[in-house]
């Protein structure tokens, strides 16, 4: 490790580090803007100046970029001399020349990179007294603001959005003093990832604009860590509350998982925790239809009439936490408790599990996947089923550049220099979908296929692996690049709804891991707790159909935080309204499911309760309310133990604690470590609770006063180790306990780095989380399902699942900036298909199967397997398209933009394929 | 010993000098305009109110007894959906004055703020927020910010460019 030598006194420091890395690194405050921890140095910025000494006799030394210079053992190096200050004050004085006025209306004040650095440079007053520049600014769409006066010409925004993320419409712009970053024209930004931009951006060009619209300052903010439930990938977030609203969700840094970026679903997606959509008393349908509030405690009186023979039975959900599924399933017993997942989709997520237990390659954390160095991917969106995956993809792209930098002996860091060198070289990766995908533009080759195709091919492909007799070229060519590769990586998913994908992605995993162990397979799961529900299911569990079918024998049937009506057909669910059965539902939000209910328990959301969230790699991690539950609600696991209460089931009513609901959950096999995933409440540190409130949280004597001059208590929190105050240090406790990041001079969120052991490195609390899922190495025994797939009829179309960022998740789609962004439900059709009905983007057709007609808008794909048509998956108004169902579609001529219009639904059945009609 | 007769000496003299104590409230003692007692809010020249609901002088509060929630007007500009002091906390210690950018809130010489119930030392904005300028004439926040408002275009803020073309090719 090299040592290097800052004003006098030596520190060991990283190899491969610049000078830069190498200070912060150390504990040295040197100002920066455009250099940043995970896209490298570009040395634009001028402002992480230093001077380095040629040896002990140098006396003068030179002015350097510490970004851009290599930390080599023995460097001299000063910060502190007078040239260097000089130097940095007259770059933050010379961006100030022409930086408004703003600070005071700037959604970034007080979290501000440029208002840090210019108080640690010193510069205090303006000598330049001539007139500012000033810019338009453009509309970038509901998520994001722009103010373009505030640009600081960093070129952070450009390089994290074209060359990290990969996005198209957003770039530098002019030239010299006119230079300009923003879109072409005005217009909503098409990145998914368009929410970094808010963090990346050292001031406040592009704020969050929600946020803006209820904007409360950093230091106002009540935090907590905090899980993102918009997928199974499970990015770390820190989301902000303050008045009792959930204000905005910023990126919290886990080294494994998202390190630096979340998604756009994940940022803007949880709006509905404020929306008028919650559901906030404890309501019970009266004979007329309509719910009644009605107190807490009333709610046994109700339960004890309804239970009859006391047939109970629970229907749980991947999107609550691993403690309200278990206690609902300890409650009602394994053998009358669903884990709320259609058939298809339980056997497939199941599969899944089962094969990261045998398979002989390993399950990569994100990080893992960004090192990758040859790719396939399997029937998966992923931008749009487990986006911070895609992301990481898109970086393993350029380990390519980054082996042939190397091996010219440029470092990693040195941005320009790898991607000049590069071009356009980039490390293979070979998508197969039914449509065309988002990274698309950085694959060497896309293949266009069927669900069943695309099965079929990669058993193809993994049988090439094991004897090598294939005689498809394409398959020949893609075995090759993924045996020469050091770190193959193959992914797949549930997201087609088709078995035998995931089969064919384990076979081509397994088939590489034989010669190759550091062989990667990654697996996406649906939903925030997919995998968790999976793990914590019985063999006895009862299946979704079988409930329906036995429906009139359940007395009682308790629904947790789950929508019936997007797992089940509109038949089903009007079977289970019309049927006798009194449905207790638990949620968050009003919906169908709650509308046949006859009892609504308010839930509290993922930000007024804590729990354990299972992530598609198996890694189980513990989310913190950021604030108390308002109104009667209650968090989910507190209502199945307050109905326990009244059916007298003495072991889950006898629960005091959440941390008691932990230990319980530790009965089951797959759940022993579920204590070692975060603290216990008893946990203090340096003898203190952990604060979820800044040390400078203002206005403690007068939020309340209008209804009370006398200040209320801080509401306690008994079961966790944070507090709702601002007692305690946010320093030093372990990573899943850290609420924000701020450190003295460093009130943007660039002082993360004063919570890492190294820059873009592990945080000095320790990784957080802990993965429940480990394989044995045995290898799979591959289930494939060898059906022939059906050709089809001219003029019809298998419908097959296309998912939206913005549409397709239950909860974020209540996120009134999410649902204008999802736009119309939509069936997705070939550009040859399009034409041949003479429809394109945005007209209508009218979708007809054996029971259903529906008009709908058109959306037409770059790429379509042929005889397939997607619809939007996900979507509330569409719950009657469905995967794999056979259908005709035909120009709509009186189409008219609005929502789609069911024309019928006399679904009697589901879907009979022996009559053959299509084939 | 010394400084004991010091002392009696020194008060001693006290016997001789002009009372100080004045009949309040009969009598007004002159308060200066910077005096520190009763916070307003003022508005700008214009009529318009001043406070942008930048949050600094709640920041600013050693007692934390300012709470405010900000808004936007249609134009973009930001300002105080609501603007709470608790009276019964305030140490008129003019913090909050000198953190604000704006010159919006400010103290007063008055300082006469009694009341039975403490409840009614809570003010709220139409209680704080007064007609005039109070002791800055001139001062309008939005004349010098870079944001764009209704009334003023972008470049036309004091000291500003005209807005940038981005399309232009000249050197
Ligand atoms: S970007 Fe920072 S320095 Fe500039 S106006 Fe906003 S808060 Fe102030
Ligand atoms: S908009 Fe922000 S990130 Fe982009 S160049 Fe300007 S200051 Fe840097
Ligand atoms: S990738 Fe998934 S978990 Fe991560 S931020 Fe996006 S929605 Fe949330
Ligand atoms: S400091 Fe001034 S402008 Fe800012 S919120 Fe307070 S009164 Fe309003
Ligand atoms: S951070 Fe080094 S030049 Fe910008």
């Amino acid at each position: 490790m090299p040592t290097i030598i800052v004003d006098g006194k030596s520190y060991e420091v990283g190899s491969g580090k610049n000078l830069l890395e190498a200070c912060l690194d150390a504990g040295l405050d040197l100002p920066y803007f455009c250099w940043h921890p995970s896209m490298g140095s570009i040395g634009s910025c001028r402002q992480c100046a230093l001077v380095q000494y040629r040896d002990n006799d140098d006396q003068h030394g030179r002015i350097i970029m510490g970004c851009m210079t290599p930390a080599t053992d023995g460097a001299r190096v000063s910060l502190k001399v007078e040239k260097a200050k000089e130097f940095r004050e007259a770059v933050v004085e010379s961006l100030m020349l022409n930086h408004p006025h703003d600070c005071p209306v700037c959604s970034e004040g007080g979290e501000c990179h440029l208002q840090d650095m210019t108080v640690m440079v010193g510069h205090r007053d303006r000598r330049y007294k001539g007139k500012k520049n000033t810019h338009r600014n453009q509309y970038l769409g509901p998520l994001i603001n722009h103010e373009m006066n505030r640009c600081i010409t960093c070129y952070r925004c450009e390089r994290f959005y074209r060359d990290y993320a990969g996005g198209k419409d957003l770039s530098a712009q002019a030239s010299r003093d006119r230079i300009y970053f923003g879109r072409h024209q005005d217009g909503i930004l098409e990145s998914e990832f368009s929410g970094n931009l808010v963090e990346v951006c050292p001031t406040g060009v592009f704020t969050d604009k929600p946020f803006l619209a209820d904007y409360s300052r950093k230091w106002d903010l009540q935090s907590s860590p905090s899980i993102c439930s918009g997928c199974g990938v499970g990015c770390n977030i820190s989301p902000g509350e303050r008045y009792g609203r959930l204000k905005r969700i910023h990126n919290r840094y886990n080294h494994e998982i998202n390190g630096y970026f979340i998604c756009d679903r994940g940022r803007f997606g949880a709006g509905y925790v404020n929306g008028d959509k919650r559901t906030n008393y404890v309501g019970i349908k009266e004979p007329n239809g309509a719910f009644k509030a009605i107190k807490k405690n009333e709610i046994s009186r109700h339960i004890i009439q309804w239970l009859g023979n006391g047939n109970i039975v629970g229907i749980g959900s991947p999107r609550a936490s691993v403690e309200s599924n278990y206690l609902l399933q300890k409650l009602v017993g394994p053998s009358k408790f669903s884990l709320g997942v259609s058939q298809t989709e339980h056997n497939i997520l199941k599969r899944q599990v089962s094969i990261l237990q045998t398979t002989r390659a390993s399950n990569p954390s994100v990080r893992e996947i960004e090192m990758a160095d040859a790719i396939l991917v399997l029937g998966e969106d992923l931008t749009n089923t487990a986006a911070r995956i895609a992301l990481a993809i898109r970086q393993a792209t350029k380990n390519k550049a980054i082996a042939m930098a190397t091996k010219m002996g440029i470092e990693e860091w040195h941005d320009s220099a790898v991607r000049n060198l590069a071009q356009k070289e980039l490390s293979p990766l070979f998508i197969t979908t039914t449509a065309a995908t988002k990274l698309d533009d950085v694959a060497m080759k896309t293949i266009t296929l069927s669900p069943d195709e695309i099965a079929n091919f990669g058993l193809e492909l993994a049988r090439q692996l094991a004897d090598g007799n294939s005689q498809d070229p394409q398959i020949i060519e893609i075995a090759t690049y993924l045996t020469t590769a050091e770190r193959p990586l193959i992914v797949s998913g549930p997201s087609l709804l088709n078995a035998n994908i995931v089969e064919s992605a384990a076979a081509v995993a397994d088939a590489l891991a034989m010669s190759n162990q550091n062989t990667q397979l990654s697996f996406t799961f649906p939903e925030s707790n997919s995998t968790g529900s999976i793990l914590l299911g019985e063999p006895q569990n009862l299946m979704l159909s079988d409930i329906i079918e036995n429906i009139d024998e359940i007395d009682v049937l308790v629904v947790l935080e789950n929508d019936l009506s997007r797992r089940l057909s509109a038949f089903e669910m009007t079977q289970l309204n019309a049927s006798q059965t009194k449905i207790i539902s638990i949620d968050v939000l009003e919906n169908k499911t709650l509308e046949i209910s006859d009892m609504v328990l308010p839930a509290a959301s993922f930000a007024e309760t804590q729990g354990t969230l299972v992530n598609n790699e198996g890694r189980a991690q513990r989310f913190y309310s950021v604030f108390s539950p308002l109104h009667d609600r209650l968090p989910s696991w507190q209502w199945v133990i307050d109905i326990a209460a009244v059916i007298e089931n003495e072991e889950l009513s006898a629960i005091a604690s959440f941390d008691e609901v932990i230990d319980l959950c530790a009965q089951n096999n797959n759940f022993q470590a579920l204590s070692s995933v975060a603290p216990d409440k008893n946990f203090r540190d340096h003898g203190l609770k952990i604060p979820r409130q800044t040390h400078r949280n203002s206005g403690r004597t007068a939020i309340t006063a209008n209804t009370s001059v006398h200040e209320p208590q801080q509401s306690p929190d008994e079961e966790t180790p944070l507090t709702y105050s601002m007692e305690g240090l946010n320093r030093d406790q372990p990573s899943a306990l850290t609420p924000f990041v701020w450190s003295p001079g460093w009130n943007s969120n660039q002082s993360l780095q004063k919570f890492q052991a190294e820059t873009d490195g592990p945080l000095k609390g320790g990784p957080s989380g802990i993965k429940l899922i480990k394989s044995s190495g045995c290898g799979v025994s591959l289930d494939y399902d060898r059906t022939p797939s059906v050709s089809l009829k001219n003029n019809y179309w298998r419908l097959v699942p296309i998912y939206s960022l913005h549409g397709s998740e239950e909860l974020s789609l209540h996120t009134k900036e999410i649902s204008e962004l999802a736009g119309l439900p939509f069936i997705m059709l070939s550009g040859r298909d399009a034409d041949n009905m003479k429809v394109s983007d945005g007209d209508g057709v009218i979708v007809s199967g054996d029971d259903l007609r529906i008009s709908i808008s058109v959306r037409v794909s770059a790429r379509m397997a042929k005889g397939c048509a997607g619809y939007s998956a996900g979507y509330n108004e569409i719950g009657h398209l469905t995967a794999d169902t056979y259908v005709q579609i035909n120009r709509d001529d009186e189409w008219q933009p609005l929502k789609p219009v069911v024309i019928a639904t006399d679904r009697i059945a589901s879907f009979k394929s022996e009559d053959n009609q299509y084939v | 010993m010394l400084s004991s007769l010091r002392t009696m000496w020194h008060i001693f003299k006290h016997l001789f000098q002009k009372a100080e104590t004045v009949q309040y409230p009969e009598q007004m003692p002159y308060l200066a305009p910077r005096y520190r007692g009763r916070i307003v809010l003022t508005r700008d020249p214009d009529g318009e109110e001043r406070c942008v609901a930048c949050n600094l002088c709640a920041a600013a509060c050693p007692v934390d007894c300012i709470a405010l929630q900000k808004d936007t007007r249609d134009d973009g500009t930001w300002y105080p959906e609501f603007f709470r002091i608790n009276f019964s906390r305030c140490i008129m210690c003019g913090m909050c004055e000198e953190a604000c950018p704006t010159y919006a809130i400010q103290l007063t010489p008055d300082f006469e703020m009694c009341e039975y119930d403490r409840q009614n030392m809570v003010y709220e904005k139409e209680h704080l927020l007064i007609d005039g300028v109070g002791k800055y004439p001139d001062y309008n926040f939005y004349r010098v910010s870079g944001l764009q408002t209704a009334t003023k275009d972008k470049g036309e803020a004091i000291n500003e460019e005209l807005p940038i073309d981005t399309k232009s090719l000249m050197p």
